[in-house]
């Protein structure tokens, strides 16, 4: 209980500096948004392995941190530096360091007046009114200690506003550094995306960090998407292996909405990828996809709760997992159906490759159904490298480092094929394919000897 | 002359149990050999060893193919000096397309054998000859291997397989059984198609009726891991009229 105490203090005090300094401190609303956040972090502090929903993630390690929250001198980091990470074809890339919008990083010649995409600090000073009614209102901060420590320190992100009727072909980058100069690092990024009926778009959120020291990355994303909107959201997690990033999407769909969230998991010290998406109005439909690849010691937990509230909404949920070394991994699949959401169509699957014994995965589906007439189906598999495929593909003459790349990117190509045609698509395959390539190296021990 | 392929004394194990029981056998550049024998009887085991599968023990013997210890090499290395083996059951690999895994093959075995790459316009209109040859239709080839194929699909693409990639020794493990006339009859032809003075095959079948399409210049037949008899095409007719039984009557003994 002391050092729980001892947490909280370090982050009263951060929370009494940040809201002296703050943007947007003198706006009511935000004022006690941001209170009631750090009141509610307060009661419930960080979760432990007690909490069901954190059974299998120990985050004692973010909590054991002194971070500090950057908010004086920004680091340098040079546009020379950000140049390798730009996607070819996107429309724009916005920048953030340790969570602060960075214009002079980025890269937006080609944003038209048609859309707005800029930082959100830069909207609380400017058009606070804007965003007044969305942000805060679709993350669940009763449930979760960590999306109401981000609530209390919002201030900077992404805001992404595509009005009605706006068709956005090329996706919209957003990219996260997290920079830790000298000493352990936080940042709570906050991202409110709002898409307007019939409008369209894709929304890449991608994170790393330069530098070696710990980093905590508390990420929300709040994503609202009207009647009949179209919207891809894709989140990228190439971090360090001193890196903690705990991130929640929170998407509301209306009538007739098609939303995809596209997760592709590959850096880091300990992930929580929070997928949350609310299917609000009739006839709504969501494809939740991920791909998780985790090597040495990595945790990686997915929680997916998916809540069907209105009727004839389908959703599909897909992960795969490639797991060696001591990696572990978690899949939490949750389905609520609420009582009026009948005709829901919702199923789920979780595929896991475990390349060595040592590496490890939970996965547990929950369906909680209470309409009568709707299909809910969920299955899970755990297996390894198919030994039969294997011997197929080196009998052929195709080496054993290939035959297991290929086995391994047909196994991550099925996330990979959900993605739509197009420079995102492009981008994660060449990352897979790295990636991929240091999975298929190694070969178990027992067959080496 | 040495045989292409020459197996001497081979005792098999899996799990300690012995499959081959002390095989003798030499097959010639030139030459079709079919190995015939009951379920159990070690056919496929053969068949496996010799594609260098790796679940099976030799705990004693020799094979030498062209000369090289062929019991040394890993699976790939024994493709590459054009060893290349039909499977019984053809293994389904979703997520990985047949025309990129043939050719990604193709240029494997090239590529150890000090050959260039062959381009995508080289590999096609080669492939293509391939694939009438065995009557296929080429939408199969967009597909994953072997995924959603009919059994007799999968033997077809079995054949194409060893079609494009020419080996030297072709072991074709019961890619008879299951095959309805039609199919039958192609993949035998494809088969005969491939029949020359400088590759060896040896066929290991359950049936009878596949060698009345695919004549052997030698018969052999297998019992409890021992080749017990040994002759022409004449032996399968025999097999045909007495069955198994009158041959395991006349094994010799151990």
């Amino acid at each position: 209980m002391t050092t729980q105490t001892q947490h909280l203090h370090r982050y009263l005090q951060c929370f009494s500096e940040f809201e002296r300094v703050a943007t947007g401190g003198e706006l009511q609303w935000l004022s006690d948004l941001r209170r009631r956040a750090f009141a509610r972090f307060c009661e419930v502090g960080f979760p432990t392995t007690h909490d069901e929903d954190w059974r299998f993630t120990d985050v004692s390690a973010i909590s054991n941190t002194a971070f500090r929250l950057p908010r004086d001198a920004r680091p340098i980091v040079t546009p020379q530096q950000i140049k390798p990470w730009r996607i070819e074809g996107a429309l724009c890339q916005l920048v953030f360091i340790n969570g602060f919008f960075a214009p002079e990083l980025s890269v937006l010649d080609k944003l038209g007046k048609n859309l707005t995409v800029t930082g959100l600090a830069q909207v609380l000073s400017s058009n606070p009114k804007s965003i007044e009614r969305h942000l805060g209102r679709y993350v669940d901060q009763q449930r979760d200690g960590f999306s109401a420590l981000n609530t209390a320190f919002a201030e900077d992100g992404a805001y992404v506003h595509i009005p009605r009727g706006v068709v956005v072909q090329e996706p919209i980058h957003l990219l996260f550094v997290s920079v830790p100069d000298g000493s352990p690092i936080m940042s709570h990024p906050r991202t409110l995306i709002v898409a307007d009926e019939d409008s369209q778009g894709t929304v890449v959120e991608e994170y790393l960090t330069m530098g070696v020291e710990p980093a905590f990355c508390n990420a929300v994303t709040e994503l609202v998407a009207a009647d009949n909107s179209v919207l891809s959201h894709y989140r990228i997690e190439r971090e360090q292996a001193s890196t903690f990033n705990i991130s929640t999407l929170s998407m509301h769909q209306g009538r007739s909405a098609n939303l995809a969230s596209h997760s592709v998991l590959l850096g880091g010290a300990l992930l929580r990828n929070n997928v949350h998406p609310v299917l609000a109005g009739e006839g709504g439909e969501c494809l939740i996809n991920g791909l998780f690849l985790g090597a040495d010691r990595q945790h990686i937990d997915n929680y997916m709760l998916v809540e069907h509230a209105s009727a004839h909404c389908a959703s599909r949920q897909f992960y795969n997992g490639i797991l060696d070394d001591h990696a572990h991994g978690v899949f939490h699949g949750r389905i609520i159906v609420h009582k009026d959401a009948q005709k829901t169509d919702a199923k789920q699957t979780n595929r896991n490759l475990l390349l060595s014994d040592d590496a490890q995965i939970d996965t547990k589906p929950q369906l909680e159904i209470h309409a009568d007439d709707v299909k809910c189906t969920h299955g899970a598999t755990i297996g390894q490298i198919d030994e039969e495929a294997l011997f197929y593909l080196r009998s052929r003459g195709l080496d054993e480092v290939t035959s297991r790349k290929l086995l391994l990117l047909a196994f991550a190509g099925e996330c990979v094929g959900r993605m739509k045609e197009g420079p995102i698509r492009k981008h994660v395959e060449t990352l897979v394919n790295q990636h991929v390539l240091r999975f298929a190296n190694t070969i178990p021990i027992s067959k080496a000897s | 002359m040495s045989a292409l392929l020459e197996i001497k004394d081979l005792h098999v194990s899996v799990d300690h149990h012995e499959i081959l029981k002390g095989i003798d056998l030499a097959v010639n550049a030139g030459e079709l050999h079919s190995i015939m024998g009951p379920n159990g009887s070690g056919k496929s085991t053969l068949a496996q060893v010799l594609a260098r599968r790796d679940t099976y023990e030799v705990t004693s013997g020799e094979v030498l193919l062209n000369g090289k210890d062929l019991l040394a090499m890993k699976p790939e290395e024994a493709a590459w000096e054009g060893v290349f083996m039909a499977f019984q059951y053809p293994v389904e690999i979703p997520g990985i397309s047949n025309t990129y895994f043939l050719r990604s093959a193709v240029n494997a075995v090239r590529k150890a054998r000090g050959l260039d790459e062959m381009t995508a316009m080289e590999f096609l209109p080669m492939f293509r000859d391939k694939l009438a040859l065995l009557e296929m239709d080429d939408k199969l080839m967009n597909r994953s291997v072997n995924e959603g194929f009919s059994g007799g699909e999968k033997k077809r693409n079995e054949i194409l397989q060893m079609a494009v990639l020419e080996p030297r020794l072709a072991i074709l493990d019961e890619t008879d059984s299951g095959l309805d006339i039609d199919a039958l009859r192609i993949v035998a032809h494809g088969v005969n198609a491939m029949r020359s003075p400088d590759r060896a095959m040896v066929v290991v079948t359950h049936y009878q009726r596949l060698l009345t399409y695919i004549v052997p210049d030698y018969v052999h037949v297998l019992v409890d891991g021992r080749i017990v008899r040994s002759g022409g095409p004449e032996l399968a007719l025999e097999l045909e009229e007495t069955g198994y039984g009158s041959m395991e009557a006349s094994a010799p003994a151990a």
